[in-house]
């Protein structure tokens, strides 16, 4: 019977207001003032009967619910005849309830486009080595699936058989396709760009990565703050209160249709939903920006921020070394360059990979043969020339000469932090790179903008040498930046800051951050989607983007912002109400429902703004 | 025994939807009725129960009772 009727809510629901219509053209155009009130009963039997057996169920579970309140003020209209009042009543109350459907889909979007990453149905092999298509459901652990181009990959598991990329910015937020060969793992909610893969299942449903960030959002976006905590109490004695009050007002008065536009009015409504939505939608534009919000107290949190803890490596500078300086002594650029780069290619030295990765599209040369010198690096002969690739100590145990000119070049390099790769070709010093951890493009200027939005301290704290670090704040324009930090210390600053009385966000890269990321008032961890950064951090920053820091900030004070006018939205109407009830003589249950779902569809619209948040 | 019942209902468009459904699960005997979390905007139930005493069908069936959809229903 039920699901009969919320299958046919819709339709009922257009019914009653056809006849709502047929009712009024009845009295208008025909003055039929008999058949109006009969089709005005019928209208309200039809959009009565869901709201009705809706009541019933929510008494059997000792709920009073809202839906209560609009069937006494029917059946209370019915009493006084009143055919008109209910009818329009329990229309407006299913239609309401229809529109916030629809509108409230749409400020879930975010999270259900995540959702729709994992497949439907995949092929398992079945004994024989055939494949099956079945779903996505069935699938157990150690099961093997197969995988085409474009496919989506449905669990977390290894490749068994085959090769191809991956696109896993679902889980990482890097757009660029990662190859995926034998004894890879692949995970699911990621899509396979090219190739075709078997898999052994490893990790299904919930478990998966993936299922874990869908997990932490759904929670996020459900988890109540304060203010929501307290409006959930208020609301649980508000409705019996309500209905309290009118049968008091019904006794004292002996006026049911005052008694019944108070059960009308005192609906509980943009107050209920209002603050929610507004969550919800914040935390959908986060998702969908690659910032994952965890829960509303962040959002209020972090909107108050007012001293920014960084740590450096990773989170500044891009934590890998990279190329940052060439000095060039020879003339022939490409061929110095060609020579270094076919030396780095036998080596598995760190700052080898720095410099195959910024010469990576030079000549490569076939190599005669190398010596690797202890402590200084490597002597080669390719094509008829000697090249040295090292330090300064491997060039003066060869005599090579270094003018006035290189001496300052390289100390200056040394100066800004640099470590130095010496290149000499035949005796002569041609190609000077120095190689450093670099600072993020952009992070100056995302640093002035959180100035701008309010955050006061912005404060470096690292494990690196004082000298180091000052260099790096000096850059940046940071207010403080201390060195020689060990994990505990870095907590313990974040401890002492709070004690004085600062809202605390640390931005950091995880694993040896992740004291600091839980005792700050809001940790926002540099994530690639591991799971220490995700359970310990407030905040996700998915593609270890600090570039989203500014709009996560923005964000957060919008929907704050957004929330308070929602709240400020329901009050005003409720007063109104309550005042229009005691001054006025045309308030009536009619226009009291349509206030009051006005006022729901007004805070949900007001909320869906926030889905459109582009900081400026 | 005690297990995780994961129920994926029908979308939830209004506020006090969550309030019954709570109070439909916790008249489940042998549910934890501390563990009931109903998500509004996920529109999932999750609580756990003494396996023992109840399983998930029952669960379902408050549910359904007072008129909500059960999509999908996962224990663990």
């Amino acid at each position: 019977m039920q699901k009969l009727l919320s299958r046919y809510r819709n339709w009922l629901t257009a019914i009653t207001g056809v006849l709502i219509i047929l009712a009024f053209s009845s009295k208008w155009f025909f003055s039929s003032e008999q058949s109006s009130t009969y089709l005005l009963f019928v209208a309200s039997l039809v959009g009565g009967l869901p709201i009705f057996v809706q009541a019933y169920q929510a008494l059997r579970v000792k709920v009073i619910s809202i839906d209560l309140l609009v069937t006494l003020a029917i059946l209370g209209a019915f009493v006084i005849k009143e055919f008109e009042e209910s009818a329009i009543v329990a229309f407006l109350f299913l239609f309401g309830a229809y529109l916030e459907q629809r509108t409230l889909a749409k400020t879930r979007s975010a999270i259900k486009n995540l959702v729709e990453m994992v497949p439907e149905t995949t092929f398992r092999k079945l004994h024989n080595g055939d494949f099956e298509e079945v779903s996505v459901e069935e699938v157990n652990e150690e099961d093997i699936l197969l995988v085409k181009t474009g496919g989506k990959i449905p669990v977390d598991g290894e490749v068994i058989f085959g090769s191809g990329t991956a696109n896993e910015a679902s889980i990482t937020g890097e757009s660029i396709p990662v190859s995926k060969d034998l004894s890879d793992k692949v995970f699911a909610g990621t899509i396979l760009e090219n190739g075709t893969i078997q898999i052994r299942t490893e990790k299904i449903g919930e478990d998966t990565t993936f299922g874990k960030i869908i997990e932490l959002v759904e929670e996020a976006q459900d988890s109540k703050s304060k203010a929501e905590r307290f409006i959930d109490q208020f609301s649980k004695y508000y409705t019996p209160s309500v209905l309290v009050l009118a049968i008091i007002v019904w006794l004292i008065s002996r006026n049911i249709e005052l008694a019944v536009t108070i059960l009308v009015l005192g609906c509980p409504g943009a107050l209920v939903i209002g603050v929610p939505v507004s969550n919800v939608s914040g935390i959908g534009n986060g998702a969908r920006h690659g910032i994952l919000f965890k829960g509303s107290d962040v959002i209020t949190n972090f909107s108050k921020v007012d001293t920014m803890l960084f740590d450096k490596t990773g989170t500044l500078t891009y934590g890998n070394p990279q190329v940052a300086q060439t000095i060039y002594y020879s003339s022939d650029r490409s061929l110095a360059e060609s020579l270094l780069a076919s030396v780095e290619r036998e080596s598995d030295h760190p700052l080898a990979k720095a410099i195959l990765n910024y010469y990576s599209d030079s000549v490569v040369r076939v190599i005669d043969s190398t010596e690797v010198i202890q402590g200084g690096g490597i002597v080669a002969r390719i094509q008829n020339h000697q090249v040295l690739v090292g330090n300064s100590y491997l060039m003066n145990q060869y005599n090579i000469p270094f003018t006035n000119q290189m001496k300052s070049d390289i100390a200056g390099m040394e100066a800004k932090g640099n470590s130095i790769v010496l290149t000499a070709i035949d005796g002569q010093i041609a190609l000077v790179v120095g190689i450093r951890d670099q600072i993020r493009q952009g992070v100056k200027e995302d640093l002035e903008t959180l100035k701008n939005m309010g955050v006061k301290n912005l404060i470096l704290l690292s494990g690196d040498n004082q000298g180091t670090v000052d260099l790096v704040a000096n850059q940046l324009g940071l207010t403080e930046a201390y060195g020689h930090l060990l994990p505990e210390d870095k907590a313990e600053f974040v401890r002492k800051r709070q004690a004085s009385g600062e809202i605390v966000a640390f931005v950091g890269d995880g694993i040896n951050d992740s004291p600091s990321l839980a005792l700050a008032d809001i940790g926002i961890a540099m994530g690639n989607g591991t799971d220490v950064a995700i359970e310990t951090s407030n905040v996700v920053l998915m593609n270890s983007d600090f570039h989203r820091i500014p709009h996560a900030i923005g964000l957060a004070k919008a929907t704050r912002r957004n929330m308070i006018e929602n709240i400020f939205i329901a009050l005003l109407v409720v007063v109104v109400l309550l005042i229009s009830i005691l001054s006025s003589s045309w308030m009536n249950m009619a226009i009291g429902m349509f206030v009051h779902e006005g006022s729901i569809l007004v805070v949900i619209l007001n909320a869906m703004r926030l889905l459109k948040y582009k900081r400026k | 025994m005690m297990k995780k019942a994961i129920l994926q209902l029908e979308t939830l468009a209004c506020p006090t939807c969550m309030q019954k459904i709570e109070g439909a699960i916790k008249s489940v005997t042998g549910v934890d009725k501390e563990s009931v979390k109903v998500l509004f905007n996920a529109s999932k139930a999750k609580v756990n129960f003494d396996a023992s005493v109840t399983n998930v069908n029952e669960i379902v069936k408050a549910v359904q009772a007072i008129g909500y959809d059960v999509l999908k229903v996962s224990e663990k």
